[in-house]
């Protein structure tokens, strides 16, 4: 970083303004050093809109600072307030003596219509020029929803690639002692924020997954069917099986376009992957094999399924054509491979891996090629990707309690290149999270 | 269970002080039992000889578990049958032969050193390599379900071989 900024103030002394170098964050490179970013409160009309603008500016940083690629700097720090910004514009020598590059304002006002109307601003302080400058007229409950969509912004502009904060987490909430485990679906921003429950612990559940379309969640549930997989509308609360299957179904998983559910069925002791249109509940056969054959996952152009199977005497990685036809093993290494799942952006496959009694998560290209592992655990096990696939959550699992008679099940998020691993605080244990593709 | 064998066998205790004790005291005694309707002469002495106040009662869960053994076990990643298994199983197919209108759960575990999907289908496996060997033993497959449990409901918590290898287990369980 301190080369970045001698390089640019070196560039300030040699170019005119607007031939300067604008500021942007280099993804391509391996480790990335946090870009200082300075996010003043937003200027309110009035102390509740005030207020809010606090709040706002408060959950931007802290979701910016979380993705490690930003350093927000502290407020003590700041040259002008609020008031002085909205008054007299942003005094950018100012800023500039204090090492900003990046600055965020805003304010926010009551509309015409007595609705709010959030206007943020994106200034490069070096070349005193405005990156983004959006406004957003809405009601007041919808603040923090506004502030990740800014967040969203920002990060697009100063990476080049999409943001990932307007996005939620679906996961497994548990309870209670090992022998006895209480597990709930809950919802969440992916912040940790927002967070409610949608079963009521009654009936075991498994492996929620978002749909890649629709505010609906595929899970499996032990409920007095049997084991099975269900479906979920988030919008009606309402809870559907999903096909007439013999035997156990687990494992599912949505298409890209959402409209079809890949899922493993067991029947008599062997596991097959089958796929069921979800408009006319036909299911179609994929694989056909006395391995276990489970834990699909589509490319993101819904052509080929990434899924993992013992046919070859442990559990390795398998790619197929979406039919099942022209299956390739990708993984070679010691150990065992299990739930892959492939990237949004199609370039990964994340995975969980066993070897020497202890578990990794890690990636791999679609090939079989470039295999990276990103962190371990004495368990640690099935990744989700951020809808811009830069970011991976995952849960760990760790003996607690006299004896280790106790587990403790939390979740986690971490940068694709390893660095920035972070608890993703939850109201008790959770385990299988799942993200959401960026909110309608 | 416990309450009523407990009754039964106070009863007894009664009924053998009755003829034990001197006359007076027996008066006393036999005057306290004329209040409990249940204490006639053959009543609750036909009961006792119908049930085992040593052990479970025949023909159910607690009978199979105290007697023939409910669960085997298995080997790491593996669903086939020990030899120790085979010889349990051997008793319960005898068990459920005889106690003909009996119908049971296979449940299949898994130890929690596995991935959640993989476990889900792993625990099936041993369910039905169970129902398998109890079918081929003359048990009407109408009667065994089975379910995989994967490694949602472990036995024994521990982070040990020895607590691993009692999770990884097919527990059969009477309807």
């Amino acid at each position: 970083m301190i080369k970045n900024i001698v390089l640019l103030a070196f560039l300030f002394l040699i170019l005119p303004l607007s031939a300067r170098a604008e500021i942007r964050i280099d993804l391509t490179r391996g480790v990335v050093e946090p870009l200082p970013i300075a996010i003043s409160p937003f200027y309110g009309d009035d102390p509740s809109l005030g207020s809010l603008g606090r709040d706002m500016v408060g959950v931007i940083a802290s979701n910016l600072e979380n993705s490690g690629l930003f350093k927000p700097i502290n407020a003590s720090a700041f040259v002008q307030g609020p008031d002085s910004i909205a008054a007299d514009g942003v005094r950018f020598s100012e800023w500039r003596a204090t090492g900003t590059q990046a600055l965020v304002t805003g304010t926010a006002t009551k509309a015409a219509d007595g609705r709010t109307r959030v206007e943020f601003h994106l200034w490069d302080v070096l070349s005193e020029k405005q990156l983004v400058g959006t406004a957003y007229t809405t009601t007041p409950e919808n603040w923090r929803r506004i502030a990740h969509i800014i967040s969203d912004e920002i990060y697009k502009r100063l990476t080049g690639e999409e943001g990932y904060f307007d996005s939620r987490i679906v996961y497994v909430s548990e309870t209670g002692p090992p022998q006895r485990r209480v597990k709930r679906l809950a919802i969440m921003d992916q912040d940790g924020q927002n967070h409610k429950y949608l079963t009521d612990g009654r009936d075991l559940v498994l492996t929620p997954r978002f749909s890649p379309t629709e505010q609906k969640i595929t899970y499996m549930s032990f409920g007095n069917r049997g084991p099975r997989v269900y479906l979920y509308d988030i919008s009606t609360g309402r809870h559907e099986l999903l096909g007439d299957f013999p035997g156990m179904t687990f494992a599912p998983r949505f298409s890209p376009d959402g409209r079809k559910v890949i899922m493993s069925q067991a029947t008599n002791g062997n596991t097959d992957i089958y796929e069921l249109d979800l408009a006319s509940k036909r299911k179609t056969r994929i694989t056909d094999n006395s391995a276990i054959d489970t834990a699909p996952s589509y490319s993101p152009d819904g052509r080929q399924i990434v899924f993992e199977s013992d046919r070859g005497g442990s559990q390795q990685l398998y790619t197929m054509n979406s039919s099942g036809g022209n299956v390739q093993r990708i993984t070679f290494g010691k150990g065992r491979y299990a739930n892959p799942v492939w990237s949004p952006r199609g370039d990964l496959i994340a995975f969980t891996r066993m070897y020497q009694g202890k578990f990794y998560i890690g990636v791999i290209r679609p090939d079989g090629s470039g295999e990276r592992l990103i962190t371990n655990a004495y368990h640690v096990e099935g990744p989700t990707w951020s809808p811009n696939g830069r970011v991976l959550s995952y849960f760990k699992e760790r003996a607690v309690g006299a004896g280790g008679t106790q587990r403790e099940a939390k979740i986690y998020t971490i940068d694709i290149t390893g660095y920035n691993e972070r608890w993703l605080r939850t109201p008790r244990d959770g385990s299988d999270p799942a993200w959401s593709p960026i909110n309608p | 269970m416990l309450a009523r064998t407990l009754m039964i066998f106070s009863a007894l205790l009664i009924v053998s002080a009755c003829s034990s004790t001197d006359d007076q005291t027996s008066m006393d005694a036999q005057g306290s039992m004329a209040s409990d309707s249940t204490m006639t002469a053959d009543g609750p002495l036909a009961d006792i000889y119908a049930q085992d106040v040593n052990g479970a009662t025949p023909g159910t869960q607690a009978d199979l578990t105290a007697n023939i053994g409910d669960r085997v076990f298995f080997g790491y990643d593996r669903y086939d049958l020990t030899p120790e298994a085979r010889t349990l199983l051997e008793g319960q197919a005898n068990w459920l032969n005889q106690y003909s209108n009996l119908n049971v759960t296979i449940e299949g575990h898994a130890d929690e050193r596995g991935t959640r999907e993989y476990n889900l289908a792993l625990s099936e496996r041993r369910a039905n390599s169970v129902k398998n060997y109890l079918i081929a033993l003359g048990v009407d497959p109408r009667r065994l379900n089975t379910i995989g449990y994967g490694k949602e409901r472990p036995a024994v918590v521990g982070a040990s071989e020895g607590s691993w290898a009692q999770n990884r287990r097919a527990v059969t369980t009477v309807q």
